[in-house]
Formats: structure tokens, sequence, C-alpha cells
């Protein structure tokens, strides 16, 4: 089974569990922050009505894609779903910690909530007179694109996790709860969350991603981790320690030069 | 065709990311695990050090972006 049969519990889940459940809160708090800059600056400049139109369709694709794609991955033989589950998330991981990495670094700038908005609004600018009345075209596309790019690879996360026996409701439970905080967030401060930690926030969740990979793919490849379940905190420390090693390292080479050019994605 | 292609290339895109090092440390890593397991040696720890490498690997290629 991909879920924990070993280690502690915290009330109805497995420590195993809850960390999951807490690297997909992380992720979607993370990506719904980018997201909700770009809605916010096409509200203001486009209308809400087009920004909540095209922030809708972009939620419901998104649930779509986890109703469909999680009952289809059950359907897999565990062996090999073991083996997709674990080569997915550890490619998601990898992908997020070498950003986060390079942002501790230095080697790219930091995420920046105020410079996305002002961007996004410029843009929004640019494409003249909204329609008077109804759906401006523009602003609906825009919002949409934005919480669906945002948002496609936080559901492909729900979605593998969900197939570690039936979790895909309580992963998509917690995704969903990640969106309103940020949601309620975003509408208290009427501003982007600039004071949300993003790096720290990715860096530990492509720890975490690139650990569970790592660990459920290597079980679904056929070998057997020493202890089994109780490998898996040893699997966290040393890919958390890797990636503090290489970004130290890098802040080092980069501690004489001016400064990290260029926005990061 | 050219919509099949865009597709077929953002899913590429999605799953590759920024770096290809990456997905093929992946495949590597897990491939290696395999491999092992398939002659006999219970190769768990190939993972680990693959995994590492790989991303190693990707950093020391970074570049600042102009």
């Amino acid at each position: 089974m991909l879920r924990s049969p070993a280690g502690a519990t915290l009330g109805c889940v497995s420590a195993t569990e809850a960390g999951l459940l807490l690297a997909v809160f992380a992720a979607c708090a993370v990506e719904a922050v980018e997201a909700a800059t770009i809605v916010l600056a096409i509200g203001t400049v486009r209308g809400w009505s087009s920004a909540w139109a095209g922030t809708a369709a972009g939620l419901g694709v998104l649930a779509v894609v986890v109703a469909a794609l999680g009952p289809a991955l059950t359907a897999i033989p565990i062996g090999v779903l073991r083996l997709v589950v674990g080569g997915l998330l550890l490619t998601f991981g990898l992908q997020w910690l070498r950003k986060a990495v390079l942002r501790a670094g230095g080697v790219k700038a930091l995420s920046d909530e105020d410079v996305r908005f002002a961007r996004e609004r410029g843009a929004a600018l640019a494409q003249g007179d909204r329609r008077a009345s109804g759906i401006d075209p523009y602003g609906f596309a825009v919002s949409f694109k934005g919480v669906l790019l945002e948002g496609l690879e936080v559901a492909f996360i729900v979605v593998t996790f969900g197939a570690s026996d039936g979790h895909v409701a309580a992963a998509a439970a917690t995704a969903v709860a990640a969106v309103l905080v940020v949601a309620g967030a975003v509408a208290l401060a009427r501003a982007p969350l600039r004071r949300v930690p993003e790096n720290t926030l990715k860096f530990a969740v492509g720890v975490m991603l690139t650990s569970f990979g790592m660990f459920w793919g290597v079980e679904g490849a056929g070998a057997n981790w020493p202890g089994g379940e109780a490998a898996l905190p040893g699997v966290i420390a040393w890919v958390a320690l890797v990636a503090l090693g290489l970004a130290a390292m890098l802040r080092r080479r980069t501690a004489g030069a001016p400064q990290a050019a260029g926005m990061g994605a | 065709m050219s919509r099949l292609r865009a597709v077929w290339s953002f899913a590429v895109d999605f799953v590759v990311g920024d770096d290809w090092r990456l997905a093929l440390g992946t495949v590597a890593a897990l491939g290696a695990v395999a491999l092992g397991v398939a002659v006999g040696v219970d190769a768990w720890w190939l993972a680990p050090v693959v995994v590492a490498a790989a991303l190693a690997a990707s950093i020391a290629g970074a570049r600042p972006r102009r």
C-alpha cells in the first residue's frame, strides 16, 4: 500500500499522511497566491465579473481533472502505480526544489507579488478599453489561464497523492481549504499577498514531494527501504540536507556578484 | 494536427519542466533501482545518490536570467 501502515498517528491519519496533506496545502497555497495576484490585477482593470468568471471556469476544469484522473489512477496495478506516482512526484518535487534552491542561493530573484501584480495590471491596461457590459474576453481569458496553469500541477499532486489508497477526497479538501484561506486573505487585504514566505514554502514542498516521490518510486521499482516506512524521515532529511547544502554553495558562489539578475517565473 | 502537437508539447513541458536533467535523473534513479532489483540487488540506496547528483547537476548548470 502506498499509505503508511506504520509510524505515528495523528488522530485519524498517520504522520506520513499528515505530512503529505501538509505538502498539498502548502503547494496549493503558494500557487493560489500567484493565481490570486493575477485575478486581482485583472479584476481591478478589466472588471470583477470577467475575473470571477475566468476564475470559476479555471477551478471547474481543475475539479474535472481531479475527478476524472483520481479514480482512473486507482485502476492501475499497485506496483505500476507506485512507480508512476513516485516518478511524477519526484519530477515535480525536483522542479520545485531546483527553483527554491536557485532563489535561496541568489541565482534567481525571489518571487515578488508586487512585481507580478504591476506586470499583469500593465498588460491588462495595454489592451485598451474594456466592454461596457458583459464579460470582457481578455479579462476572462487571463484569469482562466492564470488559475488553470497555476493550479494544474497542484491538481496532479492532489491526484497522485489521492491515488494512495483512496485519499483523493482528503487531498482535494485540503487543496480547497488552501484556496479558501488565500482567497479570504486577499479579500481582506485587497492587495497582493506580499508577506507570504513563498520561497520557504516552495522549498519545503519541494523537499516533501521529492522525498515521497523517491520513497514510493523505489518501492515501485521493487526495492525495499531498510526499516520500511521508518526510513521516510531519513529520506526527507537527506533531501533537505542536499538542497540546503546546494543553496549554501550557491550563496558562496554568488556572494561577490553584484546581484541576482532578472525575475524568476 | 498542430493542436495535437501543442498538447504534446505542453504535456512534455509540464512533466520535464525547466531542466531536462531532472526528468532524466528521475528516470535514471528509478531505472537503476529496478535494474539492481532485476539482478538480485536491493538497490534502494541508488535513488538518493542519483537524485542528489541530478539536482546538483541541474543547479550547477543554471545561469542567472538576463
